[in-house]
């Protein structure tokens, strides 16, 4: 396939679900099942196209770095606004996981959105959604991105409030879109520090100019600051600590938009962001990200442990796993932390559509029981699900084996390569980074836990409940996309070798890209020897850091361009940290395996066998319970702190508003009303007196002529003559 | 003495001037009358005087002749509105009839 062909394609693959929006928006809820139909046809058709390209990108140009197109958008004065779009090995590999994922959550709630008041609606939102998700995917500049970053916050703000008529799920729907606002307000402000310093969005040209050593405001700092205020957005959109508070709120949504967006895809964006534009972030830069990562993995899975609604779980746990791809990343893991990603998209969608799956069955049972007042999500009222719904707990049991590392799962592969670029990143640095691969590897081992306490409780032993035993098998179109995400877990498509992922494809298709920033801000192990050099002649000892911007901007851009092509295309390039990491591995699997493998046990000690007892450790522990239980009282304290001091401003303001500007508007009006009485005390006075006064002064002259006028001829007679006379006296 | 213009243009004055007083000061209607004759007369005076004394000739006949009969048909059409005025307000007082001022 022709380039050309391939970018037509994309842009088919890119509207496509915009049609489904558009037909399904403006059905009414009478047609039903039709729009379903609809969608998800047209979902099949998207998918088919986006597996060609993607399997055009990887297969025919896959030493490309990137296939893509710019054109001018608009002008503002001298100031050209340029965009495009682009494929390279990322992007078509995010095409099938969207696509892919789309059209089986299209297919799932086929049954779990069945008579819904607002069924049409719903697919209308998954296509904006799936839209939305594919312009991030094929964004090559930062202003696309940010339009469809936005977009995809207003299809996740919609389908979490998709029930509101439940005040929670409104709420929620609005703490996540204002939660996001915060994180993008940094982009933005990345994105302007950026645009303001390199006079473009385009991914290459801000590239170029960071490679060719020119610094925004001459200022490593500011690149710093760029960098994390673009991560920012990372961070709402990719719901990390301290913003990750929405994501567990938005499971109010319904559950195949969980498993679409909340888990497989959006909150993945973030992600693919930070992948993205990972060749300009400062050693700084990466180390905030790692951190961040570290902290959202580890708080996250202390969180998940206790909590008993099993989409909540699942949330934390999503959130967790988000924090693992960050800290990847931060590390310098390029491609384990997107390989992450795209495995952990497979099986959460899957852990969320199995999950829609035992409530939809628990929801029939409620319905056959007329019980309309227990929770179907508690995991307390389960219970010995896996004889009723044998296909959802086996794919259920084995995504979470692959959520939890073990060996012939994918996840294993993608979380094995984080720990040991954790420890291998910590061993290049040294000192406190060391805490970096102690809570990964503590988060890791409390995922195994708390997923297996989840898969126990709520599948295993006796039904629990009535409900339990009365619930049963979904059909076909719930069970396929649940087989279907699973298989998509083994090991097999990602590496032949289930222990070792670096020999395969996907290590092969996403190569990590070298650094451009300048060699003095960034680790020298991500850095080629050649950059190193390189970059020495502008910007090497500190000494020369001041006159380096000068130099570089002296220079022909010519080679700096070169310079970028170098850095971007990224081709065989092996760096120290990929040594190390490799050095590391064999470690890194032992250890997780350990830690996983004693996660799993002690789950099963404590919930299957019972030789320890639960409420015996709860009561022990009940601090650190409680503790956990209230999410680390996170919304608590956002509520005492950020909120009360919005609040307050609020408050304050509106205080302000009654007393000074209201204040302002009374006292204008009251002087208005004072110059208005006077006004009319003058209108009263002089200019009615004047009128009145014209008016009496011509009445009396009437009434005085008019006695004149007496009717007598010979009043008249008598004036005619004297007229007369005095005519006569003065002409002759 | 010889009687000459002058004479009868006094003459003719005084006629006009008494017949302007009789029409301004009386109250009677008829009285008015009369000395709206009275000027017609002083006019015709003048006619015949002119006619003599300033050439007019016979001009001054036939207009003195003609102002006689103006005045049968004025005296005719006159009483005929003081009757009307009499039939209205019984009386044909001038200073009584000021229905013209409204």
């Amino acid at each position: 396939m022709a380039k050309d062909t391939l970018l037509l394609l994309s842009i088919i693959i890119l509207f496509t679900p915009l049609s489904s929006f558009l037909i399904n928006a403006f059905r009414s809820h009478r047609s039903g099942r039709i729009s379903g139909v609809i969608g998800t046809s047209i979902l099949f058709v998207d998918m088919i196209l986006a597996m060609i390209v993607a399997f055009s990108k990887l297969v025919t140009y896959s030493d490309v770095n990137i296939i893509q197109t710019r054109f001018e958008w608009f002008s503002i004065g001298s100031t050209n606004i340029v965009i495009g779009f682009g494929i390279d090995n990322i992007a078509a590999i995010m095409l099938l996981v969207v696509t892919v994922i789309s059209f089986l959550v299209h297919l799932f709630s086929f049954i779990y959105m069945e008579g819904d008041r607002r069924f049409p609606k719903f697919y209308a939102y998954l296509g904006l959604f799936t839209f939305s998700m594919l312009g991030i995917v094929m964004a090559n500049n930062f202003l696309m991105m940010y339009v469809f970053w936005e977009l995809v916050g207003i299809s996740s703000y919609l389908l979490i409030g998709f029930w509101y008529e439940k005040k929670s799920a409104s709420d929620a729907g609005k703490k996540a879109f204002i939660t996001n606002r915060i994180g993008d307000l940094g982009f933005f402000a990345g994105i302007m520090i950026l645009f303001m310093t390199y006079g473009s969005f385009m991914f290459d040209d801000i590239f170029a100019g960071i490679a060719s050593g020119k610094l925004p405001f001459d200022n490593p700092t500011m690149l710093t600051l760029a960098g994390i205020g673009i991560f920012m957005g990372a961070m709402g959109k990719s719901a990390q600590w301290p913003l990750h508070v929405w994501l567990p709120d938005a499971m109010e949504g319904p559950t195949p938009v969980s498993a679409l967006i909340h888990a497989a895809t959006m909150v993945a964006a973030g992600v693919y962001l930070v992948a993205k534009v990972f060749v300009m972030f400062t050693a700084d830069a990466l180390t905030f990200i790692a951190v961040i990562g570290t902290i959202t993995a580890f708080v996250s899975a202390t969180i998940a442990i206790t909590q008993t609604d099993f989409k909540k779980v699942l949330a934390y746990s999503t959130v967790s796993q988000l924090g693992f791809m960050i800290m990847s990343l931060g590390t310098g893991g390029y491609t384990n932390g997107f390989f992450h990603l795209v495995t952990h998209a497979w099986f959460k969608a899957a852990l969320f559509l199995a999950a829609g799956s035992v409530i939809h069955a628990m929801h029939h049972a409620m319905h056959h029981l007329h019980d309309h007042h227990s929770d179907p999500q508690d995991i307390n009222n389960m219970g010995g699900l896996r004889k009723k719904m044998p296909w959802t707990y086996f794919t259920f049991l084995f995504v979470t084996l692959a959520l939890s590392g073990i060996p012939l799962t994918s996840g294993f592969l993608s979380k094995d390569g984080i720990l040991a670029g954790t420890l291998a990143w910590a061993n290049l640095t040294g000192g406190w980074h060391w805490i970096v691969p102690v809570l990964g590897f503590t988060a890791a081992g409390m995922t195994a836990f708390y997923m297996f306490r989840l898969t126990i409780v709520a599948f295993h032993g006796e039904s629990k409940t009535e409900i339990a035993s009365h619930t049963k098998e979904n059909p076909i179109q719930i069970v396929l996309p649940l087989v279907v995400l699973s298989v998509l877990s083994v090991w097999f498509f990602y590496s032949p070798n289930p222990i070792d992922a670096t020999k395969g494809w996907f290590h092969k298709m996403v190569v990590q890209p070298e650094s451009a920033v300048p060699a003095a801000y960034q680790w020298d192990f991500l850095l080629s020897e050649t950059h190193a050099v390189a970059t020495d002649v502008h910007a090497g000892s500190p000494a020369h850091e001041a006159a380096a911007p000068a130099i570089a901007e002296s220079h022909n851009t010519t080679p700096a361009a070169e310079h970028a092509a170098a850095h971007t295309s990224g081709h065989g390039y092996i760096n120290k940290f990929q040594e190390e990491v490799h050095h590391f591995h064999y470690t890194a699997m032992l250890l997780s395996l350990l830690i996983a493998g004693s996660g799993i046990l002690l789950a099963f000690l404590i919930y299957q066998y019972k030789i320890v007892s639960a409420d015996n450790l709860e009561r022990r522990f009940k601090r650190l319970h409680t503790f956990s239980l209230n999410k680390w009282y996170f919304d608590e304290l956002y509520n005492a702190t950020i909120i009360a001091l919005i609040m307050a401003i609020a408050k304050g303001k509106a205080l302000f508003d009654g007393y000074i500007i209201d204040g302002m508007v009374n006292l204008s009006a009251k002087v208005t009303r004072i110059a208005g009485q006077v006004i009319g005390v003058f209108d009263n006075v002089v200019i009615d007196g004047a009128v009145n006064l014209t008016a009496n002064v011509t009445g009396y002259m009437g009434a005085g002529l008019r006695k004149l006028q007496t009717g007598r001829i010979q009043s008249y007679v008598v004036m005619a003559i004297v007229g007369l006379l005095i005519l006569i006296y003065f002409f002759y | 003495m010889e009687i000459g213009l002058t004479h009868y243009l006094v003459i003719s004055a005084l006629l006009f001037t008494l017949g302007l007083f009789g029409i301004v000061s009386r109250k009677h209607s008829i009285m008015v009358l009369m000395g709206l004759e009275l000027i017609l007369n002083a006019a015709n005076i003048n006619f015949i005087a002119f006619a003599k004394f300033g050439g007019m000739n016979i001009d001054g006949h036939i207009a003195a002749i003609f102002v006689i009969i103006l005045a049968a048909a004025e005296a005719a059409v006159a009483l005929a509105i003081l009757l009307n005025i009499y039939q209205h307000f019984r009386h044909v007082n001038m200073d009584e009839v000021d229905s013209l001022k409204e």
